[in-house]
């Protein structure tokens, strides 16, 4: 049963089954899913009319309204390393942080804040230890980005067509968007003199697998955030708590949480992630290594499994986009499985890095339909199709699985996954 | 945390545990960087340190001692640099394994409740992009004996993680190459022999070759 246990978080299809469809989705006939080993409970009760009585007073710690059940999606069947995000149930382009999909390789380690240290050392001037007291005095920056696990989507990718009864959340839940606020690694790596002739550096986690990735070091001359804080509150614990290195637009793998570590060399150290794990194999024979970028995806998150449309007329098809090479410049969108397609309406803001809300108004007749979307980025890489990906890749490559997914729309208004 | 590993791994000074002399990298190995790559390297640099050059040097942090780096410096190099004196041998590697492996990894390394470890892929092909008949383990796929000692020692056994000494993960690494028909069942590894180790799929990876743009690679 756990012999996918390490691919990218990929659960078996009866692991999935075991769980549940999903959450509450948009729009009339939704899916009230009782999740994973929850009883359902009985429908909370509001009183016929809230204007006749006072309501709550304030209270230290907000919680959503009780008839607001979102949840995150967990493997039932064996001791579990991943929980994806209810995408079809979300807004906007921010993931609140209790719904940010999870990944780890050694369960969330307990860690005392004033007690942790970040040791960074190997071709240095200076090894030093930073508190968190220290990285939070430096100067901070914060960012919108996505993270998305480079395993997403693979379920569905390589069980083609077998599926229908699949939600946005079972297929690509593995994918989130935050503000992240920390301190621009480059200014800790300027503090302790890191020298030209380093060219890789190693991420290490305080976590029971002490996880390990070899980072290049242009990503810190560039862009990576040592992370202290997501949506305005500290990291939550199984997102890294208290620290963890944050690599915009690459694999989420490589944003090794918990972080305890960074050496620096002149070249990569080849650990069991980025060797027997995180590599894709090629046809001919090979496998590529350290691929950290996402190439543009896009996703349609409304309407989809398990929604039921009320009938024919307006609807609007909602979605999201991301691309890890910089921003989305367009998503389209088809209704006749790909043979048409008009232009979706980009939501601002349109961040780099960063998931980015598409719709598009549809007036649905009330006959089969099948519903596509296609996201272009700024380097001009257009979403491919799962024939193109295949023929690049395989049919059994691991990662990066970002082809166009399509959904059917029934004459009874039923949207079932199509591939 | 650290102080629970520091209890069971004792510290090695930092030179301590270098393999003299250090094998050569191949120059396949994806990774090592190319003159052009260097250059874009170098300017990147150049680029970061421009957007922070208007920053004082803080100088928050305190200075790291040679002993506080050994403490958490567990990571191998595939040329072995960080291995740690001692040895291990097949004969052993088998107790060790029946004793803290075969619940989650099967008598032979053939997978239970968690991955596989042995089996090999007639000729040594590399058929994983187009054909899942053939699984994943350490003889068809790591391209490193380095990252096996590495991730034992690290992160191994499940309910005791980095817990074993170094003559244990040496041990148990060589019994795992047994298994995959790498190592003979009289062979032994220590610091020296085990980066000299050739493994089957070492050469079958390549490094990112996508650039954005309107290929699909």
């Amino acid at each position: 049963m756990a012999k996918n246990r390490d691919s990218g978080g990929l659960p078996s299809r009866r692991e999935l089954l075991a769980g549940v469809v999903g959450t509450a989705a948009v729009g009339a006939g939704a899916v009230a899913g009782a999740q994973q080993g929850e009883s359902p409970k009985p429908r909370p009760r509001a009183p016929e009319d809230p204007t006749k009585m006072q309501g709550l007073v304030p209270r230290p710690l907000g919680e959503r309204s009780a008839f607001e059940t979102p949840r995150r999606l967990v493997r039932v069947l064996e001791p579990s390393s991943s929980s994806r995000t209810p995408l079809q149930y979300l807004q906007g382009i921010v993931t609140p942080a209790d719904l940010h999909f999870e990944r780890h390789h050694g369960g969330i380690p307990n860690i005392d804040p004033e007690r942790y240290e970040l040791l960074i050392h190997g071709m240095v001037e200076r090894p030093q230890t930073f508190s968190l007291a220290d990285l939070k005095r430096f100067p901070a920056e914060s960012k919108l980005r996505f993270l998305e696990c480079s395993g997403n989507g693979g379920t569905a990718f390589q069980n083609q067509g077998r599926y229908p009864r699949m939600s946005p959340q079972e297929m690509d839940g593995l994918t989130s968007s935050s503000e992240w606020t920390g301190v621009p690694l480059k200014l800790l790596f300027r503090e302790v003199g890191a020298r030209p002739e380093a060219t890789w550096f190693l991420a290490e986690g305080m976590d029971a697998a002490v996880m390990t990735r070899s980072v290049p070091m242009e990503k810190a001359w560039d862009d990576a955030i040592i992370a202290y804080a997501q949506n305005g509150e500290p990291l939550r614990p199984e997102q890294g708590y208290p620290v963890r290195l944050f690599l915009p637009g690459w694999e989420g793998n490589a944003s090794v949480k918990w972080l305890r570590r960074l050496e620096l060399s002149d070249r990569p150290f080849m650990t069991r992630e980025e060797t027997s794990k995180y590599t894709d194999p090629l046809p001919g024979g090979k496998a590529r290594m350290f691929s950290f970028g996402m190439d543009a995806k896009s996703l349609i998150t409304f309407p989809t499994f398990p929604e039921r449309l009320g009938g024919p007329g307006w609807w609007e098809i909602r979605g999201i986009a991301w691309t890890g090479r910089g921003r989305i410049t367009r998503v389209e969108i088809s209704t006749d499985g790909g043979r048409n397609w008009e232009d979706a309406e980009l939501q601002d803001p349109v961040l780099p890095k960063c998931h980015v809300r598409f719709r598009r108004l549809w007036n649905w007749d009330g006959r089969e339909a099948t519903l596509m979307s296609r996201a272009t980025d700024e380097t001009g890489y257009v979403q491919p199709t799962r024939d193109a990906l295949l023929a690049a890749r395989g049919s059994y490559t691991r990662y990066h699985y970002n082809q166009i997914r399509s959904w059917r729309v029934e004459s009874d208004g039923q949207v079932f996954f199509a591939g | 945390m650290a102080a629970a590993e520091d209890d069971v791994v004792p510290p090695v000074p930092p030179e301590a545990g270098r393999a003299p002399p250090r094998p050569e990298l191949h120059p396949g190995m994806p990774g090592l960087l190319n003159e052009a790559e260097r250059e874009a390297l170098a300017a990147a640099r150049e680029d970061g340190l421009a957007d922070i050059g208007h920053l004082p040097e803080f100088g928050f942090g305190e200075t790291a001692s040679p002993e506080r780096i050994a403490a958490w410096d567990i990571d191998i190099g595939p040329d072995g640099e960080g291995l740690p004196p001692g040895s291990g041998s097949v004969e052993r590697g088998e107790t060790l394994y029946r004793l803290q492996c075969v619940q989650c990894h099967g008598a032979r390394g053939e997978g239970s409740q968690f991955e596989a470890l042995a089996g090999r892929v007639p000729g040594d092909r590399f058929p994983f992009a187009e054909d899942r008949r053939y699984r994943i383990t350490v003889g068809s796929y790591w391209p490193y004996a380095t990252t096996l000692f590495d991730y034992i020692r690290r992160a191994m056994p499940q309910a005791a993680p980095g817990s074993l000494p170094p003559d244990d993960v040496y041990a148990l690494t060589a019994f795992i190459l047994q298994l995959n028909g790498i190592l003979g069942p009289g062979d032994s590894l220590d610091a020296e022999s085990l980066p000299r180790i050739r493994m089957p799929a070492r050469d079958r990876f390549v490094r990112d070759d996508r650039r954005g743009g309107p290929e699909v690679r």
